[in-house]
């Protein structure tokens, strides 16, 4: 059968012939080194401490996905330290250092040989206790992705970048235990049909998985056309099922699930013989190294020490690489930790990496356009991106660039496209989370004036409701009090500075002036936070002091401050209308100024 | 541990520049340059000499003036490709100041008042060529018959740069062949009447039509190394052949047949070369294919409606005011948007 190809994409040289070399042993190191943090960035939680013996599959930390999968000890031996350890992308995070002791031991893992008995659910446990991620590259939890029932479950051989040999490699060796792990995961998730897509030039490879599907009726091999970037998830479900993912979606939401052929055999191995995710093939590549092949490594090997296992740099050696040449990172240094994400290490030469021509402007040949596997216009996105456009970049679809570098990689003008669409994609993302945060901001704002208000009038309530009861008792008391009532304004001022200062002195007893008369909450309010500013000076002033430098007497009066003060019920008769007519003011107050 | 220098991926590029994509470009022109002279003598010598000096003259000026890397503008070539097209645009016999307003208006008004290589919204050849159509009619429409003894060097060199015509110019002066037809069509002659005109040639204009294929012939090349795409030409030659095919069935006796209008003037010259020019045409597949069938359309008005004799430069540019917008309305599809299932 023959596929339509993914529109734009390379049609780059052959990987070089080591590539496609044996499987070749990377001896244990003496130190692995095991990061604390998964492939989103979040750390493990960490389970094994400095000074424990463990043994090869104990569980030393676990992810913080909803399946817990575990990060498995690489090989038994002692955790003697934990150490910061720089990471490939930049940062540090803490990683346990671990000495393995040479025997190799392995945690107990009961085989379940019987796996088309056990449930899904089982299967799906077993693989989190394993530590299955997939190996593909990006480091998904292998459990959290068989998670959902699929139509189409796609086993992924079509290698991501040109000079990585590693899946070729292992569908070489080990055809079998791909196809069977085919059948496992087939099962986990109800997958009706399951097809093993390898690219069109890997016959030997598909001679070895023909071999192997004739125990496995159902399953299917396919052969993908050999372009760039075709092992990238959303081109093998475009070539494999002529289906676009929708922008924005996952693959499981149409009923297509991808998994690396790598994960697969891993799967195999954990269920069936019951082996924790230990080892992955790296492949070793470029004219800086002296070996180039494809290396079995353990887990939490330095990049330093697979290197040294490659026979070690050679003079031409310029740039390190952890990935593939279009889309890997650049490694400042190799004492980085090799995680179940490393399917390649090239140490590229001079010669690689030189530059044809200095950077020149654009001149709109549209060889990127050409060359776009989502059919963006990255010259469109590129002239919006220097004009600091970024709505308009993401109008033209920036979010849906997926960084595979062919941009970059034919430009004339030698422009580094795919720096401009990361700077501008994180950008977005920044602002995204800009906008969530002061979404809730104003959520949390809004929540707090409608509790304030609600708290006002309930204390506008309480105080008429205390302002009846005292009315109705300066009713039947003595009318002399009426003869006080003139002088009311002048003893007022009075009253807040004396609450004030209370307040300046000693901030902790806001209740028994709120509780009395609504307004002074507007001279406390005040009157604390300069208090806080004023404090050493308070402590050493006279409690009379401290009104004066805070709130002054007369605005506090004007603040609406009313007469009926604290423990002057004489003077309430006087003023009834004016403090009904006020309260609501004061309250809107104090929220302005929130934080 | 081992220390390196990092760096964004991707880390590896094909072998691509702008120079190559310049120097393949005026590699493609060299047929059409060797029949030129064969026509029309080795006068276009002269001025590609003059346009390159003028060219190069002007970019490394306009780049110190701007403030950029002189050196390195010159080097990508792009100036010299805008001279080259320029040069084969004008007649021969030229007078010299004519190529140094040209190329003054191109590289300064159309290319570098616009911020230079890459963001001129106009082709600069055609810029300064409409300039010196519009301003100098009479200088250039100096063309020579094809086929008659065409000037040598000496003449030629004291037409440019004396401005001394050959003796007896009445019988070497001839009207293009586009000329001829719109001067037959005004007296209303029928075409059966002047085609048997020397100026003709086979397919409708001697020395022109196998200009126009070795033009094509460059073309092809640029395809075959991938610095251009097919649309533009295709639109072109595609919409030529069919709006005059469709004319020519309507009325043999007033419109010329399809390669007539094929092979005369600028129309292959545009298609391969002018209106596939990247930075000034549309990006998109399908805004190219509208690009050409653009510039083909308002060549065919021009020629059959306007004052010039042949409006290809004019339908370039017409063309290249509207790239944008095509572009806007042309976009492919983006992979997951609108066809969700």
């Amino acid at each position: 059968m023959t596929l339509l190809r993914i529109p734009g994409g390379l049609v780059l040289p052959p990987p070089p012939a080591a590539a496609a070399g044996p499987l070749l042993p990377c001896p244990l190191p003496a130190c692995l080194y095991l990061p604390l943090v998964q492939a989103d960035g979040r750390p493990l939680q960490r389970l094994a401490a400095p000074g424990q013996t463990v043994r090869r599959g104990t569980p030393l930390a676990l992810g913080q996905d909803a399946a817990a999968t575990a990060l498995p000890a690489p090989a038994s031996g002692r955790i003697v330290d934990l150490l910061p350890l720089d990471l490939p992308g930049g940062g540090q995070a803490p990683a346990l250092l671990l000495q393995p002791e040479g025997r190799d031991e392995a945690a107990a893992f009961a085989p379940l040989p019987d796996w088309q008995a056990q449930s899904p659910a089982a299967l799906r446990r077993r693989l989190a206790e394993a530590g299955l991620t997939g190996l593909g590259g990006a480091g998904f939890p292998a459990a959290l992705k068989l998670n959902h029932q699929v139509r189409t479950l796609i086993l992924n051989g079509a290698e991501c970048e040109p000079y990585i040999g590693c899946d070729e490699a292992l569908l070489r060796a080990r055809a079998a235990e791909v196809v069977a792990g085919a059948a496992l995961l087939a099962r986990i998730v109800d997958a009706a049909e399951v097809v093993i897509a390898l690219e069109d030039r890997m016959h030997e490879a598909a001679a070895a998985v023909a071999a192997a599907l004739a125990q496995w009726p159902g399953l299917r091999l396919q052969p993908v056309p050999t372009v760039y970037p075709q092992g990238g998830e959303r081109q093998l479900i475009q070539v494999v099922c002529g289906r676009e993912v929708p922008s924005g979606r996952w693959p499981p939401a149409m009923g297509v699930l991808v998994h690396n052929v790598a994960t697969a055999q891993a799967a195999w191995r954990a269920v069936v013989h019951g082996e924790a995710l230990t080892t992955r093939i790296v492949s070793v590549g470029g004219r800086g190294v002296a070996v180039p092949g494809n290396y079995e490594v353990r887990l939490g090997t330095l990049v330093e020490d697979l290197i040294a296992a490659a026979g070690g740099y050679t003079a031409q050696a310029a740039r390190l690489v952890l990935g593939g040449p279009l889309m890997g990172q650049a490694l400042p240094h190799d004492r980085i930790a090799l995680d179940a994400r490393a399917n390649s290490v090239l140490v590229l030469g001079e010669d690689d990496i030189r530059p044809h021509a200095p950077q020149q402007p654009c001149i709109r040949c549209g060889d990127c356009a050409r060359a776009c596997p989502v059919q963006l216009q990255p010259q469109e996105l590129l002239r919006l991106l220097d004009g600091g456009d970024l709505d308009g970049a993401a109008a033209l679809g920036l979010r849906d660039c997926i960084e595979c570098g062919c941009c970059a990689y034919v430009c004339p003008s030698q422009i580094p496209l795919v720096d401009s669409y990361r700077r501008g994609k994180s950008e977005l993302a920044r602002r995204g989370a800009e906008r969530a945060r002061a979404d809730l901001a104003r959520a949390r704002y809004e929540a707090r004036q409608r509790r304030l208000q609600r708290e006002q009038a309930e204390k506008v309530a309480r105080v008429a409701a205390r302002r009846e009861a005292v009315q109705q008792e300066q009713a039947t008391a003595a009318s002399a009090a009426a003869v006080v009532a003139p002088g009311a304004d002048s003893i007022a001022p009075g009253a807040p500075a004396v609450s004030s200062a209370a307040v300046a002195a000693d901030n902790t007893n806001p209740a028994n002036t709120a509780s009395a008369v609504p307004a002074p909450s507007t001279a406390m309010d005040k009157s604390a936070v300069l208090a806080a500013i004023a404090r050493g000076r308070a402590k050493r002033a006279a409690a009379a002091a401290a009104p004066e430098s805070t709130a002054p007497p007369h605005a506090a009066a004007a603040d609406g401050a009313p007469a009926p003060a604290t423990g002057n019920p004489a003077t309430a008769s006087a003023a009834p209308d004016d403090a009904e007519a006020r309260p609501p003011a004061p309250a809107q107050k104090p929220a302005e100024p929130s934080p | 541990m081992k220390t390196f220098a990092t760096a964004g991926a991707p880390h590896l590029r094909a072998a691509a520049s702008v120079r190559r994509v310049m120097a393949d470009v005026l590699l493609a022109l060299l047929p059409g340059i060797a029949v030129h002279v064969w026509a029309f003598g080795p006068g276009l010598l002269l001025q590609l000499g003059l346009a390159a000096g003028f060219a190069l003259a002007f970019e490394a000026a306009l780049l110190r003036l701007r403030g950029g890397p002189v050196r390195a503008g010159l080097e990508d070539l792009s100036a010299l490709v805008t001279a080259v097209l320029f040069a084969l645009c004008i007649p021969p016999l030229c007078p010299w100041w004519v190529s140094a307003l040209g190329l003054l208006a191109a590289l300064g008004l159309a290319k570098h008042a616009y911020g230079g290589l890459g963001a001129n919204l106009f082709n600069p050849a055609m810029v300064g060529y409409a300039v010196v159509l519009v301003a100098f009619p009479r200088e250039l429409s100096q063309w020579t018959g094809a086929g008659l003894t065409p000037p040598d060097l000496a003449t030629a060199a004291a037409a440019v740069f004396a401005g001394q015509l050959p003796p007896h110019w009445d019988t070497l002066a001839s009207a293009t062949p586009l000329d001829a037809l719109r001067q037959a069509a005004a007296a209303q002659r029928t075409l059966a009447e002047i085609r048997s005109q020397p100026v003709f040639g086979h397919a409708g204009a001697a020395g022109w039509e196998l200009i126009a294929l070795a033009y094509a012939l460059g073309g092809l090349y640029l395809l075959w190394r991938r610095v251009i795409g097919w649309q533009v030409p295709a639109g072109v030659i595609l919409s030529v052949l069919l709006l005059t095919g469709a004319a020519w069935l309507f009325d043999a006796e007033r419109n010329p047949p399809p390669l007539q209008h094929l092979l005369s003037g600028g129309l292959m010259l545009a298609a391969w070369f002018v209106a596939a020019d990247p930075v000034t045409g549309c990006t998109s597949p399908r805004g190219r294919l509208l690009f050409g069938a653009g510039v083909a359309v308002l060549t065919l008005a021009l020629r059959r409606w306007g004052l010039h004799a042949d409006g290809v430069a004019f339908a370039v540019l017409l063309m290249n005011a509207a790239a944008p917008l095509i572009d806007e309305f042309t976009r492919p599809r983006i992979y997951g948007h609108g066809r969700h299932d």
